[in-house]
């Protein structure tokens, strides 16, 4: 089932949680809802359920208007970050809950329930564990038990909060890797909420990238990755090195020095901000090769597995920017703390600066 | 030999105990002192309300129990707790659901009034009943022309025990049911449960200790309740006597011995109620220790 939201607001007293949103989640797709905390993405999340009303806007299952449509009748699998599991039921009558709670027409007979409620824990592979109170579980179990309960009325479409949130990093990576394989097992339209942006471009067919309410890029993983559509996106995936000059041409002049640019639509001589990130600084010694670079001063070197992190600071202007090198290259370059290198950045991509942006709004 | 290496080092660890822990000489003194205090002020007297009771032998205890008026008061203060404590049970479910589920206007002012009872003397709070109610009261005339008694009646006595007696349930389930949150019941409801099936089914288990504590003390202060209840019944022997004013009258009619016996009922009915409070406080802190998200890593 597809989803879609249109010009979907929400406010809480004076703080805008969702500031006209409209997306498209397609059939079968797994999106991730990334962003910050107090982005909206967890709003979003529960007015499409229906467990939030919105002040404006529209949800469409399957292009028909939700709206005065409840809870119950949506058929939405919904996965808490907390796992929202009933403490005082075993596993076993956890994950029958939902179909327990059919009306009479439709409830499946007892048996059919048990044959269901196992093949459901075998899929998530805890069938062991049935007898068990949720206290007696860990975190991790936890979570597939809760997406266990929420698989079992069939729904049509899964939404998950944060469902990796309370999880340590090691149960959380494995999680992660089971849910995408269970995905493409079941091909539920999906939707999960998380802050945590190697999450998202992991498991996810595609990223919605939001920040203060609205959304700032849509696409798939390689592509927000690549091809930030905004300062902020830039910043939220991965580390960035930022640029401050003034366009020239296809160059951004940075003191007295200039930076290649990507295609930009900026005019000349605008103030405009410089995105390159780490790996894609390649730092030569002074004297080698033609190109113009960055002076800077090497603070510290960092091996970290299989690259090397270089923590430098601009000559410039004392700015403190990363760069990520192979390890090969450490080796060809033999740097030492404290010596003066040229930062040459292989791909700089240009926002206006911020005050630039006031300006171009402002007619005068 | 190695016995002799083995005994020391419990002695070095407790030696280097935590930082708040005291000298042993500080310990003995503070727990002594609170045993004493214990002992005198509140062992004491229960020993001697026993000791009165029986005085004169179980002979004379019993038929202190049972004779006409005192057995009256025991029925009406049955009939009471009967009535006050389920009325106050569906209160306080109510109270502590709205309270602690929704966001509404004058939430605090709601919090505030149901203390009210535990700031108020007992003695007002009867008077309350008997200026709305009573002969001379704002209902007064109206009522005796329809031939309705509350003061000094049944229905008075109910009042005034249901006011003293409101705050115990709502008081002891608003914190557990705020610590317990929406979560449980808005899984329930995405799962397809009705509203009704949600209650029985997932908020009242999770409750359910934290409520028959509310419900024992609600009805422990209910058939103890004297002030209130002195001031609404009028003290008419085989009719509106409970069994703390019961206990009273025979006091001042130098009738010890039955004016004890009663009394020893009372202290019996508050010695069940502690043993049942502490069986069900140990089963609460379970079922609120079964909040933490994270569970002991095996």
């Amino acid at each position: 089932m597809s989803i879609s939201v249109r010009n979907i607001a929400k406010r809480f007293g004076d703080f805008v949680a969702l500031d006209n949103v409209s997306l498209d989640f397609p059939s079968g797709e797994l999106t991730a809802l990334l962003g910050p905390s107090g982005c909206g993405k967890t709003t979003l999340l529960r007015i499409i359920a229906g467990l939030e009303v919105a002040d404006g806007g529209s949800v469409l299952l399957d292009g028909e208007d939700a709206s005065s449509q409840s809870v119950r009748e949506r058929q939405v699998g919904f996965v808490f970050q907390h796992y929202a599991l009933f403490r005082h039921m075993t596993v076993f009558e956890n994950v029958a809950f939902g179909l327990t709670v059919k009306p009479r027409a439709e409830r499946p007979g007892k048996a059919q329930i048990a044959h269901k409620v196992h093949e459901l824990l075998k899929l998530v592979q805890l069938d062991w564990l049935a007898d068990r109170y949720p206290s007696q579980l860990s975190g991790g179990q936890r979570q597939r038990i809760a997406l266990a309960r929420a698989l079992a009325v069939e729904p049509k479409v899964l939404l998950l909060d944060e469902p990796f949130g309370a999880l340590d990093a090691k149960v959380r990576k494995e999680l992660r890797r089971w849910l995408r394989r269970l995905h493409d097992e079941l091909h539920v339209t999906s939707i999960f909420v998380t802050h945590d942006q190697e999450e998202a471009l992991e498991v996810a067919d595609r990223v919605v990238v939001m920040n203060h309410g609205h959304v700032e890029q849509e696409g798939s993983p390689q592509d927000v990755y690549d091809n930030p559509a905004s300062p902020f996106v830039y910043g939220f995936l991965g580390s960035v090195n930022l640029f401050h000059g003034r366009v020239h041409g296809d160059t951004l002049k940075v003191g007295g020095h200039e930076l290649e640019l990507d295609a930009h639509t900026l005019a000349p001589g605008d103030p405009a901000i410089g995105f390159a990130r780490p790996h894609e600084l390649d730092i030569r010694r002074p004297g080698e090769g033609l190109a113009d670079g960055l002076p800077a001063r090497v603070l510290r070197v960092l091996p970290l597995g299989a690259s090397v992190r270089l923590e430098l600071a601009l000559a410039d202007d004392g700015q403190i920017i990363e760069a990520e090198i192979g390890r090969s290259r450490l080796r060809e370059l033999a740097l030492t703390e404290g010596e003066t290198v040229l930062v040459l950045p292989a791909s700089v991509r240009v926002f206006p600066a911020p005050a630039a942006a006031d300006k171009a709004v402002q007619p005068r | 030999m190695s016995e002799s290496i083995a005994l020391p080092l419990p002695a070095q660890h407790s030696r280097i105990a935590g930082a708040t822990s005291e000298s042993p000489l500080v310990k003995s003194l503070l727990i002594g002192t609170a045993l004493i205090f214990l002992a005198v002020f509140l062992f004491l007297p229960v020993l001697a309300v026993f000791y009165e009771a029986f005085k004169k032998g179980a002979a004379v205890y019993f038929a202190a129990l049972v004779e006409p008026d005192a057995w009256s008061a025991i029925k009406l203060t049955l009939l009471i707790a009967a009535i006050a404590v389920p009325l106050n049970l569906v209160f306080g479910v109510a109270a502590a659901w709205a309270i602690a589920k929704f966001d509404f206007r004058g939430k605090q002012l709601l919090i505030t009034l149901i203390d009210l009872p535990f700031s108020v003397s007992p003695v007002m709070a009867g008077l309350i009943y008997v200026l709305i109610f009573g002969a001379q009261g704002w209902l007064g005339p109206w009522l005796s022309e329809h031939d309705v008694k509350v003061i000094f009646a049944l229905p008075g006595i109910v009042l005034a025990t249901v006011f003293i007696t409101f705050p115990f349930v709502a008081r002891e389930l608003i914190p557990l049911m705020q610590a317990q949150g929406n979560e449980e019941e808005e899984a329930a409801i995405v799962l397809g449960a009705s509203g009704w099936r949600t209650f029985w089914h997932v908020t009242l288990p999770n409750i359910k200790w934290g409520l028959l504590y509310g419900v024992i003390l609600c009805n422990a202060r209910a058939m103890g309740e004297f002030g209130a209840v002195s001031v609404v019944s009028g003290h008419i022997r085989g009719l509106t006597n409970t069994m703390p004013l019961h206990v009273e009258i025979l006091y001042n009619e130098y009738n010890f011995a039955a004016a004890f016996a009663v009394a020893s009922l009372l202290a019996l009915l508050a010695l069940v109620t502690l043993v049942l409070k502490s069986i069900v406080e140990w089963k609460t802190r379970e079922s609120v220790s079964d909040l933490s998200p994270e569970p002991v890593q095996k």
